[in-house]
């Protein structure tokens, strides 16, 4: 354990990418084949079950800290993050502890199945008797999600140094199901073994946010573009007779599709599709808030399945007749997929579709199929490189996405929160509200949209200080303020929606500037944000 | 119904009796400043009393103004108001104001913490009714560790960097952490260079404490030379062209608010350590306790929490807002004199 907590401490310290890769080196170098196994395994995000749900470790926190729970809330607030939180807050008495990660972990899965009274006193004594920063791991490996800015790819960089095996391979070999419970490190790392690789899903190649003017990018006639959709970037694996779709996120979800196994036996064993998830009731493309009600769901009823079915729409092929495809051209991959689905395209109502390429024979013709984003329902524009093999991860180059230019509008301040970290002296995150008419006939400001980003340090303290000033109630860390400032913000989508209070959900909001030149009557409306949504795309989710 | 003894006012903390401010962030006649952070001694009084150590500092920062110094315990008098500074321990010739008028006692304590730094006096408990506390660090998850330690371990990486050939950058507020670090640094492991606006602060501070000897980073610093030894830079300078010239370096912060993990990784800081000029959560608590005062007013920082707990412990607490506890905001926003 002292070793993991000092890597992780490590890891944690650094910013620099040469760091990271040398201390995971090492650390591999020296740990055991078990704790390497459960590191990787905590690194790729597969921590074993939760033993103790949240509620009981914040009450158990406080309790063992000696400060009434609201105070632990209120610190747990600022501080940002839980297992940092109870770090901080429990009074120490760090004794010497010889205990490996791998017996940590055992003893917490077996701790899921014991009665409260023992997890109590379980982590009573390994928080005394562990210090700061082990308390910290400690706490971490229990609530999960170490986001110690390792990436999957990081980490495998460094375990390529340690064990002399390629990155690719390696990249390949970790991902898919498996459990550090059981599996060995000889078995995860070192074997061979064709069986394991059933479910294995290729890693996603990702494409960069384009940077520069997209004329850069040379002849148009060398790019292939599409449209890039807005929904659940996925991996479809057809082998054995079998389905496994996997998320981008590494998550197999095929539990959660259902719809999708109708593929299995139309689409032919030993075939890979790379596609996007999509929303498709009554043969519209939905909105991401129309799938976000089956992404959360781990059973689906029929009721949801009839009101918001999902597709895929394919835009690659990773495996042909049970062989990797990744080397050949994307256009000639695009053949086979096309050519693949005028076979099955005979059968009526398959989840499945066509990302269909455009080719185009300027950028200008290419900006002005960017443009159709909204009217087509996607996120903006992939711009391809006809040649371009599917590589692995986020790479620079062959694949941009070209995203459309937010929609924007005025909104009014009228909460603000405290931030987090550094920034818990100030408050920094927003709730912003447009204006309304109600029943009375008269104009009033509802809020629509919570946002934390978008404005300088400077800009950020200047409406810290104006909020201090002009607070009208508080709410623990909540305060309203007088309606006085008028920011624009931007967001990626929108859709009606019966969960908020506007009747509006807003996707990735984000402030864009602080508008000094506008009154608060100057804002827009909800009429004016309901204008956002073009009329092809009206949706509603619960 | 009588005013109380010291108000809130627009103007900051007022003595109506005696017709003086405490710490006013707006121009008035006559002020009596607790120390010389930008936030708690500002442009543009008439007068202005504080301690004799405090008067360099306040000089050298707002220029020619009238000043006078008066010592620790000494009891100056205005309408019958009796006034008297008490060290608080925050940073070099810093005070706790107190102030007493027909038998009622209060102290405004400015910026304290209870660790003795050895170059600020050290904090002294005033037996009060009411008491005007910072919480800046309020919160149970402040806790700092022994100066010492920390010092170990600011040299120890400084001594790391210099094996790997680099220059270690540390960052600190120009007057008060700057110096407190100083006072620590080894150097036998190398030589220390300062940024103008330390180096200035520092010189105004030598004739009061010893500390080893600084070089000014100038235009004819070569890079070659930094390299393996300690530079001392105010928080303004991290990401500036002045330092990005001095690559290869590592570098470090040392502030109570690098108890938080994300805010060394907000600021890009290399490495934080966690050392403080204010009173962790039991440091305020105890000072509190030992005032034996039954009213506290709670000012800058976490001021909500901070005086609900009090109130929970029984104490008459409540918060007042102040234009205080803007000494890291105004720290960045200091010139960088390259
Ligand atoms: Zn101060
Ligand atoms: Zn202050």
């Amino acid at each position: 354990m002292k070793n993991f907590a000092s890597l992780i401490k490590t890891l944690d310290s650094t910013t620099k990418t040469n760091t990271k890769v040398t201390a995971l080196a090492e650390y591999f170098a020296k740990a055991s084949d078990t704790d390497k196994v459960w590191t990787i395994a905590i690194l790729s995000h597969r921590r074993p079950p939760r033993p103790v749900n949240t509620t009981l470790l914040r009450q158990w926190a406080s309790e063992l800290s000696n400060i009434p729970s609201w105070l632990f809330e209120e610190s747990y607030h600022i501080v940002g993050d839980l297992a940092e939180t109870i770090a901080l807050v429990i009074p120490s008495n760090p004794l010497q502890t010889d205990k490996s990660l791998t017996e940590f972990l055992e003893e917490m899965i077996h701790l899921k199945k014991k009665p409260e009274e023992e997890k109590k006193e379980y982590l009573y004594n390994n928080w005394k008797a562990l210090d700061y920063y082990e308390r910290f791991v400690f706490t971490k490996l229990i609530t999960g999600g170490f986001r110690i800015g390792v990436s999957q790819k990081l980490m495998t960089k460094a375990l390529s140094k340690a064990t002399e095996i390629n990155e690719d391979i390696l990249a390949y070999k970790l991902m898919g199901n498996w459990d550090p419970k059981t599996i060995t490190f000889q078995e995860l790392i070192l074997e061979e073994n064709e069986n394991d690789y059933l479910s294995k899903p290729y890693p996603f190649y990702l494409a960069y946010a384009i940077e520069n003017e997209v004329h850069d990018l040379g002849d148009v006639q060398e790019w292939s573009a599409e449209h890039k959709w807005d929904g659940i970037r996925s991996q479809t694996i057809f082998r054995n007779d079998e389905l496994f779709v996997w998320s981008r996120g590494e998550e197999l979800v095929t539990d959660k599709y259902p719809e999708l196994e109708k593929l299995v036996g139309i689409i032919p064993n030993g075939t890979v599709i790379d596609a996007e998830i999509l929303p498709y009731a009554n043969n519209i493309i939905g909105t991401f808030n129309d799938l976000q009600t089956r992404i959360g769901r781990k059973t689906v009823s029929k009721a949801l399945l009839k009101k918001t079915p999902v597709i895929l729409k394919a835009y690659d092929i990773l495996e042909w007749e049970g062989n990797d495809i990744r080397h050949l051209p994307f256009i000639e991959r695009r053949e086979l997929l096309e050519k693949l689905f005028q076979t099955i395209s005979v059968i009526e109502n398959l989840p499945f579709q066509i990302s269909e390429t455009i080719h185009f024979n300027s950028w200008e013709e290419v900006a002005k199929e960017r443009e159709r984003a909204r009217e087509m329902h996607s996120e903006g524009l992939m711009l391809k490189r006809k040649d371009s093999h599917y590589l692995v991860g986020r790479k620079k180059g062959d694949w941009w996405k070209w995203k459309v230019d937010p929609l924007t509008i005025d909104a009014v301040l009228t909460y603000a929160m405290r931030g987090h970290g550094r920034r818990s002296n100030l408050f920094t995150d927003y709730t912003f509200a447009l204006w309304t008419t109600n029943e009375e006939g008269q104009k009033e400001l509802v809020t629509f949209a919570k946002a934390y980003s978008g404005l300088t340090d400077a800009e950020f303290r200047k409406v810290d200080a104006w909020i201090k000033k002009n607070t009208l109630e508080r709410f623990g860390p909540v305060r309203s303020v007088t309606p006085h400032h008028v920011f624009e913000i931007a967001f990626e989508g929108i859709a009606l929606s019966k969960r908020h209070k506007s009747g509006i959900a807003t996707r990735f909001p984000r402030i864009i500037r602080w508008r000094h030149d506008k009154k608060i009557e100057d804002a827009n409306t909800i009429e004016d944000l309901k204008s956002l949504i073009s009329s092809t795309s009206i949706t509603t989710t619960e | 119904m009588k005013n109380p003894l010291l108000q809130f006012t627009d103007k900051g903390i007022y003595c109506s009796v005696a017709k003086v401010y405490l710490d006013p962030w707006k121009p008035v006649d006559k002020a009596i400043i607790t120390h010389g952070h930008a936030d708690h001694s500002r442009y543009g009084h008439k007068s202005y009393i504080t301690h004799h150590r405090n008067v360099p500092i306040i000089r050298h920062r707002l220029g020619e103004i009238n000043v006078s110094g008066v010592a620790w315990g000494q009891t100056f008098t205005i309408n019958n108001v009796k006034f008297s500074l008490h060290p608080a321990g925050h940073i070099i010739g810093s005070s706790q104001i107190r102030v007493e008028h027909k038998g009622e006692v209060w102290v405004f304590t400015g910026d304290y913490k209870t660790e003795n730094d050895g170059i600020s006096t050290p904090y002294e408990v005033v037996k009060c009714d009411s008491f005007i506390t910072e919480c800046t660090f309020g919160l149970p998850a402040f806790k700092w560790t022994p100066q010492e330690e920390v010092m170990d371990s600011i040299n120890n990486w400084w001594l790391e960097n210099q094996a790997e050939g680099k220059t270690s950058i540390l960052f600190g507020y120009s007057l008060g952490k700057a110096q407190r670090l100083l006072k620590y640094l080894n150097p036998d492991i190398g030589k220390i260079y300062t940024h103008g606006a330390i180096e200035n602060m520092t010189e105004v501070l030598r004739p009061l404490v010893d500390f080893p000897a600084t070089t000014l980073i100038t235009k004819e610093t070569k890079k070659q030379d930094l390299l393996g030894n300690m530079v001392l830079a105010p928080p303004s300078a991290h990401g500036s062209t002045w330092i990005k010239k001095m690559v290869p370096y590592v570098t470090g912060s040392a502030s109570g608010w690098m108890t938080f993990r994300g805010a060394r990784r907000r600021r890009a800081i290399d490495k934080g350590f966690v050392l403080s000029d204010h009173c962790d959560w039991t440091g305020l608590l105890e000072s509190i306790k030992a005032t034996g005062a039954e009213k506290v007013i709670c000012t800058h920082g976490y001021s909500d929490i901070f005086s609900r707990y009090l109130r929970e412990q029984g104490y008459d607490a409540r918060t007042e807002e102040t234009q205080y506890g803007e000494e890291e905001t105004t720290e960045i926003e200091e010139k960088i004199i390259a």
